[in-house]
């Protein structure tokens, strides 16, 4: 892994049940910036990085299809509290929103020292589009800065916060 | 004249049409919102409408009049991120985004820290990781000062402090020399997180054993064993004692009991005798008699 920033470009076949939108997701991989005496291997930073992208999934199929057991796999503590209480509301109301990625421009910024914890910010784009009992409502492109943290669990990276910031 | 005068009027129907439908589903909305702080939207136009506040962390619906300020009581929107809010009345919607930032102050330290036990005189042996939430459980990134603070039973404290980074701020500290169980704390203003870690002694250092005839064999006692820093190993560390005579060794492992080792081994004349302690080597006596 060179110091020089890369630029990957994931084919990613979605899982949603919303085909139209399935779409490429251009993914940028920043050099670190690491805070922590911890160095990260380039696996472990793939790991990382794998499984961030791979909560996404998990996190439209979820608030698309308001099964907050879509979560599960993927986020864990806080960040699947806070998704669940998203998809609680939105079947409330009888609401859906489809979150779909366009774009992630990704550092990891924070190892902890005991390997415990792995942060990293994302600046994505995405498009979301809001139903309400089945008509939609509106659908905008919006970009967002996020702040992730992953902590370990017995076989991946789980999303422990996941929360958007003012870019 | 006559057969444009509809024309006309129709023209100006469709305009004051564009004029409602631009006015039937406006907002002004704050840019940023901080979490659980009350705020306001102001809708412009007549009739009712409804107003949608859509993001990860929460969701809202609302039927508003339009025309009214839509206030929303502290409490109401808390969980940080970008949120979309749409509003939309009859045949017309408007979308506008903004954030809901972290609350400034702290309420709460995801606290890690590692390990909960070592070895006294560790240089750095100590590490703590903290995130900084507010009462919300947001992660608060505004630059955030951190004390860690590590201190013995006996009264000694050693202190950093470090500004938090994207949320998140670590310090390592070095095991003291007293073994014991010490509180390590982490705080910002007000709010602390403990934990505790237990130092227990190093290796042995200066391992010295002496040896005395003991009917036909040799009692090999050794000095109450320490660490550099003066505590006692503890008992059940395994010592051992080693014969060589002739190209051949022979070796008794003892553990420790009430702080020394003690064994009698059969001792040939021009032995020489060695005690050891995991990689730690004692003193050797050649053994005469």
């Amino acid at each position: 892994m060179t110091a020089l920033k890369f630029l990957l470009i994931l084919c990613m076949g979605f899982a949603s049940t919303s085909d139209s939108m399935a779409d490429q997701v251009a993914v940028r991989v920043e050099p670190m910036s690491l805070q922590g005496p911890r160095p990260l291997s380039d696996q472990s930073k793939a790991a990382v990085i794998r499984d961030y992208l791979q909560a996404w999934h998990g996190f439209h199929a979820a608030l698309e299809q308001n099964r907050p057991e879509l979560l599960e796999a993927d986020f864990v503590g806080t960040a699947k509290d806070k998704l669940s209480y998203t998809v609680q509301l939105q079947r409330k109301f009888a609401i859906q929103t489809q979150y779909h990625d366009r774009s992630h421009d990704l550092q990891i910024v924070f190892y902890s020292p005991d390997g415990m914890s792995v942060e990293l910010t994302d600046k994505v784009v995405f498009d979301v589009q809001v139903v309400d009992h089945g008509k939609v409502i509106t659908t905008q492109r919006e970009s967002a800065r996020y702040l992730i943290v992953l902590t370990p669990a017995e076989v991946r990276w789980r999303v422990r916060v996941f929360q958007s910031m003012p870019e | 004249m006559k057969s444009r005068s509809p024309f006309l009027l129709s023209g100006l129907a469709v305009a004051v049409a564009h004029l409602a439908f631009a006015q039937g589903a406006h907002m002004t909305l704050p840019r940023t919102v901080e979490a659980g702080s009350m705020f306001s939207i102001r809708s412009a136009g007549s009739g009712k409408a409804t107003l949608y506040i859509v993001g990860p962390g929460q969701v809202l619906k609302r039927d508003v009049q339009l025309g009214e300020a839509i206030l929303f009581p502290a409490g109401t929107l808390y969980n940080a991120g970008h949120y979309l809010a749409v509003l939309a009345g009859g045949s017309s919607t408007e979308s506008n985004s903004f954030d809901v930032v972290p609350a400034t102050t702290a309420a709460n330290l995801s606290f890690l820290a590692k390990p909960s036990r070592l070895a006294v005189g560790l240089h750095d042996g100590i590490t703590g990781a903290v995130y900084v939430f507010d009462a919300y459980h947001n992660l608060i990134d505004v630059p955030t000062p951190v004390s860690f603070e590590l201190s013995t039973p006996a009264g000694t404290v050693q202190k950093r402090v470090v500004v938090t980074h994207e949320g998140a701020a670590w310090a390592a500290l070095d095991s003291t020399a007293q073994q014991g169980k010490d509180r390590f704390v982490a705080r910002i203003g007000d709010v602390p997180s403990t934990r505790i870690i237990e130092q227990v002694p190093g290796d042995p250092c200066g391992l010295k054993m002496n040896a005395r005839q003991s009917g036909q064999r040799v009692q090999l006692v050794t000095d109450p064993v320490r660490d550099c820093s003066g505590n006692a190993v503890p008992d059940g560390t395994i010592v051992t004692f080693t014969e060589i005579y002739n190209g051949t060794q022979s070796t008794i492992d003892e553990p420790l009991k009430h702080g020394i080792a003690e064994v009698t081994m059969q001792v040939h004349a021009g032995a020489k005798l060695s005690v050891a302690s995991g990689v730690v080597m004692g003193n050797q006596i050649g053994w005469n008699k």
